[in-house]
């Protein structure tokens, strides 16, 4: 397996406020992995530098072998990255079905029939099919973690970036959305996920880091990254 | 096709009415509505699409109009070349503009739009050959063949700049383009990740709705057979052209021309019937009633009483 996206010594500071400091790990071709780390420590600007919504002061971003810490946003999307947001950021005036037709358009450079078929097989996949005609803005919570998934999809990336895609879901909610995880991993691609539900991460990842105040402090398989001592004081404090 | 009907059966109107009112008060009162309707549907590219509002309205207007008024000082080019060259200056402005203040938000993004216009004003007040701040006299030439009066061809000629304005908005909000600037307008993160490169989107809606506005503000100079920078800039102007969308709708073509047709006829009944001051009080009490009672404007409000569409 060799490494899909490799990032490098990457430091990111807000004023004088350090929020990731020379953070370096590898994420291999459709390999499932975990991020986590207590409030604060740096996870959704990890994420933000690499999908391109906020620039590293320091260090490299490779993906497929290429540098792209130095491309805008939309590139990297085209280039295969995609992502959901933490806090839900549908296209609210449009329908679901629109909401899936900007990446087809602009990623995908499909015609509207075309994009139409694909993303409405993307949302009966999801389980949204019903909900193709609605307005965003009518979705419920879960619906609308899952329309961040679905519009990710649209992009057909080869990496997914899962933000906090489970945050305030109740129990059963998150399996459906573990499940749809699982599926798309098996279909290729790559998951990057950042959750705060520790069952949820353990169940998914094959290999986890633990973020704590800008800094890597440990790497490993789910049930060694648990019995960490480190993670363990990060979490609860000492 | 039923909106090239539309536009066809609004240009027989336009013919019509040309070879038939004989009283040029009612071309004079016309010209200003449709030139609203034009700067209308022009701000409402940027403004209405992709949600950055923009109260730099007047330095398009006006540089269109200095641009016709100082080339035809110069070299007595004729109308249609003042057109094209108000275009460019603006659509120049506008891409210039847009490269240093589209990277602001919000309010931030307006306050710079009003410094534009400001910026543009004292320009023109300081450039003695464009007439300084006195102004600029200016001959009109005869109208052009079949037209008897230079009032009516303006007319006409509006009326066209108007139809071009809303077939281009019209294009615009269909493509794809119109999907990527809503998807800015809903949300620029969300959009810029799903690959919509949102500023080069958002400097092609400032070029053309800019572009747009100088075309109609082009003629001014000739309507008035004078220029002056005070009331070139003047940011009723601005906000006219964003009044406008806001009372007709802003997602779709027809808002902007409904809310100009409508503020437009009303404040030109208001200036006669009462006085000039109350005109501009009339804006404001209708766009407060309308942001209000029917937030996505007459056509929201269409909508939600009659069901979609």
């Amino acid at each position: 397996m060799s490494a899909l996206l490799s990032v490098r010594a990457l430091s990111k500071s807000f004023g004088g406020f350090a929020a990731l400091t020379e953070v370096s790990l590898e994420v291999a071709q459709g390999e499932r992995f975990g991020l986590i780390g207590p409030n604060g420590s740096g996870k959704t600007t990890l994420i933000n530098c690499v999908s391109g919504l906020l620039r590293n002061d320091g260090g490299s971003i490779h993906f497929e072998g290429r540098e792209i810490s130095s491309l805008p946003a939309y590139v990297r999307a085209r280039r295969g990255i995609a992502r959901s947001f933490q806090v839900p950021r549908p296209f609210q005036t449009m329908t679901v079905l629109e909401n899936l037709l900007v990446p087809s358009a602009y990623v995908q450079h499909m015609k509207d029939v075309d994009g139409e078929a694909k993303a409405m097989e993307i949302l009966s996949d999801m389980g949204l099919g019903t909900k193709a005609h609605a307005t965003a803005s009518q979705l419920s919570q879960v619906e609308l973690r899952k329309l961040e998934l679905a519009r990710a999809m649209a992009a057909r990336p080869r990496l997914l970036i899962s933000d906090e895609a489970m945050a305030g879901l109740s129990g059963a909610e998150v399996d459906e959305v573990l499940a749809i995880l699982f599926k798309l991993n098996e279909s290729g691609i790559t998951v990057i996920m950042i959750e705060h539900i520790m069952q949820a991460v353990m169940r998914f990842s094959q290999r986890v880091i633990c973020l704590d105040a800008g800094r890597i402090i440990c790497e490993g398989t789910p049930s060694s990254i648990v019995q960490n001592p480190d993670v363990q004081k990060a979490y609860l404090g000492a | 096709m039923r909106f090239w009907i539309g536009a066809a059966a609004a240009l027989t109107v336009l013919t019509v009415v040309t070879a038939t009112v004989q009283y040029e008060y009612f071309f004079f009162a016309g010209y200003t509505v449709l030139m609203f309707i034009a700067l209308a549907t022009a701000w409402n590219i940027l403004g209405g699409y992709a949600g950055y509002v923009n109260f730099g309205t007047p330095a398009f207007f006006g540089l269109g109009a200095y641009t016709a008024a100082v080339l035809y000082k110069a070299t007595a080019a004729p109308l249609a070349l003042q057109m094209a060259a108000a275009a460019v200056m603006a659509a120049a402005l506008g891409f210039g503009a847009g490269l240093l203040t589209l990277r602001l938000r919000g309010i931030f993004f307006a306050i710079a739009t009003i410094a534009v216009t400001l910026i543009m004003e004292t320009v023109f007040i300081n450039w003695r050959y464009a007439g300084g701040a006195t102004g600029l006299q200016l001959l009109r030439p005869a109208p052009i063949a079949p037209f008897e009066s230079y009032i009516k061809m303006l007319f006409v000629v509006m009326g066209l700049t108007a139809i071009a304005s809303v077939a281009i908005a019209r294009y615009i909000e269909r493509s794809w383009i119109g999907r990527g600037l809503r998807a800015i307008r809903d949300s620029e993160e969300a959009a810029e990740a799903s690959g919509v490169p949102t500023l080069r989107l958002k400097l092609f809606a400032c070029t053309i709705s800019g572009a747009l506005m100088g075309v109609a503000g082009a003629p001014m100079p000739m309507y008035l057979s004078f220029i002056e920078p005070a009331s070139t800039f003047n940011l009723n102007y601005a906000i006219g052209a964003l009044a406008s969308p806001m009372i007709g709708g802003t997602a779709h073509w027809l808002g902007p021309v409904i809310g100009a047709a409508l503020l437009a006829s009303l404040q030109q009944l208001i200036t006669v019937t009462v006085s000039n001051e109350v005109n501009v009080l009339i804006v404001g009490v209708m766009l407060v009633v309308f942001v209000v009672a029917a937030p996505d404007g007459i056509l929201g409000l269409y909508r939600r009483l009659f069901g979609r569409k």
